[in-house]
C-alpha cells in the first residue's frame, strides 16, 4: 500500500477502482430477488428472536469509549495511535466487507436464509459502526494535536482537509442513511407481521449505502496513506 | 439530510482551522441555517394527521441517549485542548443540533412504517 501511494498512477487506480466498485454495488442491489416473488406463495416465513440492541454488547461498547476519554487525557503517542488506526481499521474493513462481500452474498440468498443473517448480523451493526466512529475520531483528533498535521501550515495538511470531506461525507450518509434504515429494518422484524416490502426497501437503502461507503473508504486509505508517506 | 449535511460542512470548516483562530461567520451562518431546517422538519411533522408519536418517542429517546454521549465524546476533546471562546461555542451548539438530528431521523424512518394493528416492539 505505501509503494502504490508513492508511484504517480495511484491516484488514477484509487478512481479507476472505485468506480467499479461502485458500478458493482449497484448492480448487485439491483438484482436482488425480491421478497415478494419468493414469498408470495408461502406465508411469512420465521424470524427468530433477537434483540435490536444486544444489551451484553454494550459492555464492550462502554470499554471502547473508557478506553478513549483515557488515551485522550493521557495524550500519549501509543494510545492515541493504536486506537485511531484500530477503529479506523475497524471502520474501512467493515464497510468495504459489508458493501463488496457481504452485500453480494445476502442478495443471493434464500429470504429465510437472509432474515436468519439479518437478525444476527444488523444487531451488532448498530453497536459496532457508532463505537469504531466515535473512537477513530475522536483519538484522530487528538493524535492530529499531537503530532500537528492539524495544524494550518502543516505540510500535508491539504490532505488532512480532505479527509476530513471523505469522513463528513460517509458521517452523512451513514447517520442519515444507513443507521435509521439498520434499526427500522430491526423494528419492521420484530413485528408479529413484518411487511416483507418495507424490509426489502429498507435493505437495498442499507447495501446501497454500503456500497457508497465502501467506495469512499478507499478514498480513505489513499489519503491516510498519503499523510503517512508524506 | 440537507440540515445534516450543513452541520458536517460547518464541522469540518472549523476543524480545517482549529487549533488556530478561525473565523466564525461562515460557522454561525451554516449553524443557523441547519437549525432553522430542522425546526421546520420538526414543525412539518407535526401537521402530519395519525403520525405514530409514541413510536417516534420511543425510538428517538434511546437514540438522543446515544448521540448525546458521542456529541459529549467529541466535546470532550476540543475542551480537553482548550478550545475556548466563539469557536467553542459554535461548536457546541453544532454538536447539539447534531445529536438531536440523527436520533429525529432514526425516529423518523421508524414511525413513518409503524402500523397501529401491529402489537407493540419490545429491544
Amino acid at each position: 500500500m505505501v509503494s502504490r501511494a508513492r508511484s504517480e498512477g495511484a491516484p488514477k487506480v484509487a478512481v479507476a477502482g472505485l468506480l467499479r466498485y461502485c458500478a458493482l454495488a449497484v448492480s448487485v442491489a439491483a438484482q436482488a430477488p425480491t421478497v415478494e416473488s419468493e414469498g408470495a406463495t408461502h406465508g411469512p416465513p420465521a424470524v427468530p428472536d433477537f434483540e435490536i440492541v444486544p444489551r451484553k454488547g454494550l459492555i464492550l461498547v462502554a470499554i471502547a469509549f473508557v478506553l478513549t476519554i483515557a488515551a485522550i487525557e493521557s495524550n500519549k503517542l501509543w494510545p492515541l495511535d493504536f486506537l485511531h488506526v484500530a477503529g479506523g481499521a475497524s471502520w474501512t474493513i467493515i464497510d468495504l466487507f459489508l458493501g463488496l462481500v457481504l452485500g453480494p452474498i445476502m442478495g443471493r440468498m434464500s429470504i429465510p436464509a437472509r432474515i436468519e443473517f439479518t437478525t444476527r448480523l444488523m444487531p451488532k451493526m448498530v453497536l459496532i459502526m457508532p463505537t469504531v466512529v466515535t473512537m477513530t475520531l475522536a483519538a484522530g483528533w487528538q493524535l492530529g494535536i499531537k503530532l500537528g498535521t492539524v495544524l494550518t501550515y502543516y505540510p500535508t495538511h491539504g490532505w488532512v482537509v480532505a479527509s476530513y470531506i471523505v469522513v463528513g461525507v460517509m458521517a452523512v450518509i451513514a447517520l442519515g442513511l444507513l443507521e435509521p434504515a439498520n434499526i427500522a429494518v430491526l423494528v419492521e422484524l420484530k413485528k408479529p407481521r413484518p411487511n416483507p416490502q418495507v424490509i426489502e426497501k429498507l435493505m437495498k437503502r442499507f447495501m446501497y449505502s454500503a456500497g457508497i461507503l465502501g467506495a469512499m473508504q478507499i478514498a480513505t486509505l489513499v489519503i491516510m496513506s498519503k499523510i503517512t508517506t508524506g | 439530510m440537507v440540515s445534516l449535511a450543513l452541520i458536517v460542512i460547518g464541522g469540518i470548516y472549523l476543524s480545517a482551522h482549529l487549533p488556530q483562530h478561525v473565523p466564525l461567520g461562515p460557522a454561525v451562518a451554516l449553524l443557523a441555517a441547519s437549525a432553522v431546517l430542522l425546526i421546520g422538519n420538526l414543525a412539518s411533522l407535526a401537521r402530519v394527521e395519525g403520525f405514530a408519536w409514541r413510536r417516534f418517542f420511543e425510538v428517538g429517546r434511546w437514540a438522543l441517549l446515544a448521540y448525546a454521549i458521542t456529541a459529549g465524546m467529541i466535546e470532550y476533546v476540543f475542551v480537553r485542548n482548550h478550545l475556548s471562546g466563539g469557536a467553542l461555542v459554535v461548536l457546541t451548539l453544532s454538536l447539539i443540533v447534531y445529536a438531536v438530528h440523527v436520533p429525529m431521523l432514526i425516529a423518523f424512518t421508524v414511525a413513518r412504517y409503524y402500523e397501529p394493528d401491529a402489537d407493540s416492539v419490545t429491544a
